[in-house]
C-alpha cells in the first residue's frame, strides 16, 4: 500500500467573483522512500494541492476528495487537533521562501525545539541535544553556537537548512518540499538538493518535490507528475518523461527549454495559462496546443492508460506523433514552419 | 567577432564603491560592489554577465545605463566618454542606452495606460507631436507582439510575459543602441520565457541592438550570448566567448557554476563540483583572490595576492593564479 494516496482531489476557492477551481481532480500516490516530483508553471495548482493535504488552506477553500489517506489514516474527516498530531510529525513541509518561513522573533534553537516538545514530549536537555544533532545533520557549521542565532543572522541557504532541520525533527515518513531552492543561488541550490536526496536515502523518507525547474526534476526525481491549470496531465518515471513525453503540454514545455533548442528560435507555447474566467470547455490546453481539433475544443479528454503516461489527452503522443489524430501529417508539416 | 561591427560600449576598469553608514559611533563601511570591469560591446552582439547574488551584475547594469556614476574607470558609449559628459551631452548619451528590469510587475506604473508608458520617453526627450508619438507607440506595440488596441489598457490587465514585452517596447522607444537586460526572463514561466527570448532575438537583428544580458540562468545565457563575463563578489573572474566557456571553463568558480546548474536530461551523468560554504560578505571580502575560501585549489599566493583578469601577452582572460601556473587539472 502506498504511503500517500490521493484520489480526485479538488480545491475550490470562494472568491468575490464566484468559485475558482485551483485544483481539479488530481490524483497522486507516493510510496515509502520514493521521490515524486510535481512540475508545472504558476497557476498549475501544485502548491495548493499539497497545502490542502497539510490542511494549511484558509477557510475560503473547499477541499473535496474521493480518497486522501496517509499511512493508513484517512485525512478527510480529521479534526484540527487530530490532524496536528500527524502534520509536523509524520508529514512535514518546507517552503519556498526560507527567510519568511522562519519566525523572526525566536531563535533557531527554540523553533526547532518546538516540534520536539509538542510531538515527542522531550525535556529541555534532550531537546537541546537533538537540535544540535539536527543542525549538524543538515550541514550547519558550529551547530551549538547557532542555537542562539535569530533568523536574520542567517543567509538564505542557512535558513533553508534550518527549515529542513525543523521538518526532519520528528523523522517524518513524508517530506513535502515546495520549491525548496527557487529563492537560492545556483551553487547553494546544488548543496540543498544534494542534502535533501541524501537525507531521503538515509532515512528512507518519501519526498514530494514541487518545482517548476525541469533541470531540478531531471537530476533528483524518480517519478514525475506534470500539472497544468489545476489538472494532472501526465505521470511518468523521470527517464520516460524526458525521452518520450506523452502529453502535448509536456512535450511543448520541454521543447521550450533553451538548453534543448536546436535553432536560434525557441519553439514557444503561444498564449497563457487560462485564468478564472477563460477556462475552455473541452481540454484546458486546447487553445495553446498544436494538435487541437474540434473534438479537443468540445469534449473533455479522458485519462489514458499507463502506456501513454496517464495523459489527459485525446491524442497522446508516442515518439512525438499524436495517436489517433485525424490528420497527423498536416501537423507534422505545420510544426516545421516558423510560428 | 567581425571587425566591421562598430563598438558601442567600451568599459575600462569600471568600479563602483558605496559608502555604508553604520550609525553615529562607527566608521562608515565601504562596499566595493563592482571592481575593475572591462569589456567591449559591439553592435548586434550580446554580452552576458553571469554570477550569483552579490556579484555586482546589477551594479554593472546601473553603471552602464548611467543610473549610477562609476567611482573609477572609464565608460565610453557610442564614442563619447560618459564621465566627461554633462547636461545636454549626457542626456543624448542616456538615450542610447536603455534598460529592461527583472520584475515586470514592479517596473510599470500601474496608474499609467500602456500608451502613456510608451510615450513618456518621447515626451521627455523629443519634440514630437502627440500624433507622431501615438503612431510610434502603436508601431512598437506590434513589433513586440502586442496589438494596437492594447494602447489604452492598464498594466494590471496583462500577464507577466506581456508586461515584459511592454517594458521592452518602452526601452526601445528612444531607438537606443544598447539594451541592458537585467534578468529579463527570470520572473517568467518557461513557456512564456521562450516567447520573450524569441522577441529579443528578433529585435536584435531588426534594430542591430547590442545587448548587455544579465542573468543567473546559464541555459538562457548559452542560448542568447556571444560572449560571457563571469563575476564573483564584484570582480570579473573570467571573460570568454560563449562556445569556449561552455566547452571548457577555466576559472574554478566558472566550472563550479556550470556543474551546479541542473541539466534537463536525466541520462546526463556529469562530474559534479560541489562548492563548500557560501558567498562571503561584500563588507569584508577575503584578502587575495575573493574566491579562495571556497576554492579547492587555493594556495598561499591565492590568499595574499589579487589575481588580474588580463595579463599582458596572455590570450586568456581569467583571474586565477592557479590557471596561469597550471596547477588546476583540466
Amino acid at each position: 500500500m502506498p504511503l500517500l494516496e490521493i484520489e480526485n482531489l479538488t480545491v475550490e476557492f470562494a472568491t468575490v467573483n464566484g468559485r475558482f477551481k485551483a485544483v481539479d481532480e488530481v490524483s497522486l500516490t507516493c510510496d515509502r522512500g520514493e521521490i515524486l516530483a510535481i512540475v508545472g508553471e504558476s497557476g498549475s495548482g501544485k502548491s495548493v494541492s499539497m497545502l490542502a493535504l497539510m490542511g494549511l488552506l484558509p477557510w475560503t477553500a473547499k477541499v473535496t476528495a474521493d480518497r486522501m489517506s496517509f499511512d493508513g489514516t484517512d485525512l478527510r474527516g480529521l479534526s484540527g487537533r487530530q490532524r496536528r498530531r500527524i502534520v509536523g510529525k509524520n508529514m512535514a513541509m518546507i517552503f519556498q521562501e526560507p527567510m519568511s518561513s522562519l519566525n523572526p522573533c525566536f531563535t533557531v534553537g527554540f523553533q526547532i525545539g518546538e516540534a520536539l516538545k509538542v510531538h515527542l514530549g522531550l525535556d529541555r536537555a534532550e531537546r537541546r541535544k537533538r537540535t544540535i544533532e539536527l543542525l549538524d545533520l543538515v550541514g550547519i557549521p558550529a551547530p551549538e553556537a547557532r542555537l542562539k542565532a535569530f533568523p536574520h543572522q542567517l543567509s538564505g541557504g542557512m535558513s533553508q537548512r534550518v527549515m529542513i532541520a525543523m521538518a526532519l525533527a520528528c523523522k517524518p515518513k513524508l517530506l513535502i518540499a515546495d520549491e525548496p531552492t527557487t529563492a537560492l543561488d545556483v551553487t547553494i541550490q546544488a548543496q540543498i538538493l544534494d542534502l535533501l536526496v541524501d537525507l531521503q536515502r538515509e532515512q528512507g523518507m518519501a519526498l514530494v518535490l514541487i518545482t517548476h525547474d525541469m533541470g531540478v526534476v531531471a537530476e533528483t526525481a524518480e517519478r514525475v507528475q506534470v500539472q497544468y491549470a489545476g489538472q494532472k496531465v501526465e505521470e511518468q518515471p523521470v527517464a520516460g518523461l524526458f525521452d518520450d513525453p506523452h502529453h502535448p503540454y509536456t512535450a511543448a514545455l520541454l521543447a521550450a527549454l533553451p538548453e534543448r533548442a536546436t535553432s536560434r528560435r525557441l519553439p514557444s507555447i503561444p498564449g497563457v495559462v487560462p485564468g478564472q474566467f477563460d477556462r475552455p470547455s473541452g481540454c484546458l490546453f486546447s487553445p495553446r496546443c498544436r494538435y487541437t481539433t474540434e473534438r479537443c475544443r468540445e469534449r473533455v479528454p479522458h485519462r489514458q492508460g499507463a502506456m501513454a503516461g496517464f495523459a489527459l489527452c485525446h491524442y497522446p503522443l508516442v515518439q512525438g506523433r499524436p495517436i489517433g489524430h485525424p490528420a497527423p501529417n498536416r501537423i507534422a508539416n505545420a510544426a516545421e514552419e516558423p510560428a | 567577432m567581425t571587425a566591421a561591427a562598430p563598438v558601442v560600449i567600451e568599459a575600462r576598469e569600471l568600479s563602483r564603491t558605496y559608502q555604508l553608514g553604520r550609525g553615529p559611533f562607527r566608521k562608515t563601511a565601504e562596499v566595493k560592489a563592482l571592481v575593475g570591469a572591462s569589456f567591449v560591446l559591439e553592435r548586434g552582439h550580446t554580452l552576458a554577465v553571469v554570477g550569483e547574488s552579490g556579484c555586482g551584475k546589477s551594479t554593472l547594469a546601473r553603471v552602464v545605463t548611467m543610473i549610477e556614476t562609476p567611482t573609477a574607470g572609464s565608460l565610453v558609449v557610442d564614442g563619447m566618454d560618459v564621465t566627461a559628459a554633462h547636461g545636454e551631452s549626457a542626456r543624448v548619451l542616456r538615450l542610447a542606452v536603455q534598460i529592461v528590469f527583472q520584475d515586470p510587475y514592479g517596473s510599470l506604473n500601474p496608474r499609467q495606460r500602456v500608451g502613456q508608458i510608451l510615450e513618456e520617453p518621447l515626451v521627455i526627450n523629443t519634440d514630437q507631436n502627440a500624433e507622431t508619438r501615438r503612431a510610434a507607440a502603436i508601431e512598437m506595440l506590434t513589433r513586440v507582439g502586442l496589438r494596437p488596441e492594447h494602447y489604452d489598457r492598464y498594466p494590471h490587465m496583462f500577464s507577466g510575459g506581456q508586461r515584459q514585452r511592454i517594458a521592452i517596447a518602452r526601452a526601445l522607444m528612444t531607438r537606443p543602441k544598447v539594451l541592458v537586460l537585467d534578468e529579463p526572463v527570470s520572473a517568467l514561466d518557461v513557456s512564456i520565457q521562450a516567447q520573450v527570448l524569441n522577441i529579443l532575438t528578433e529585435l536584435q537583428s531588426e534594430f542591430g541592438l547590442a545587448y548587455l544580458f544579465i542573468s543567473h540562468d546559464l541555459s538562457v545565457v548559452r542560448h542568447m550570448a556571444d560572449e560571457v563575463l563571469v563575476m564573483y563578489l564584484g570582480r570579473p573572474v573570467e571573460h570568454a566567448t560563449r562556445d569556449d566557456i561552455f566547452a571548457e571553463p577555466l576559472h574554478p568558480y566558472s566550472r563550479a557554476l556550470l556543474s551546479a546548474t541542473p541539466v534537463a536530461d536525466p541520462t546526463a551523468r556529469k562530474e559534479r563540483i560541489r562548492l563548500k560554504g557560501e558567498l562571503p560578505s561584500p563588507l569584508a571580502p577575503p584578502p587575495g583572490c575573493a574566491f579562495h575560501p571556497r576554492c579547492p585549489f587555493a594556495n598561499e599566493r591565492c590568499r595574499r595576492e589579487v589575481p588580474a583578469l588580463r595579463i599582458e601577452g596572455s590570450p586568456l582572460a581569467v583571474a586565477c593564479h592557479g590557471v596561469r601556473e597550471g596547477r588546476i587539472p583540466s
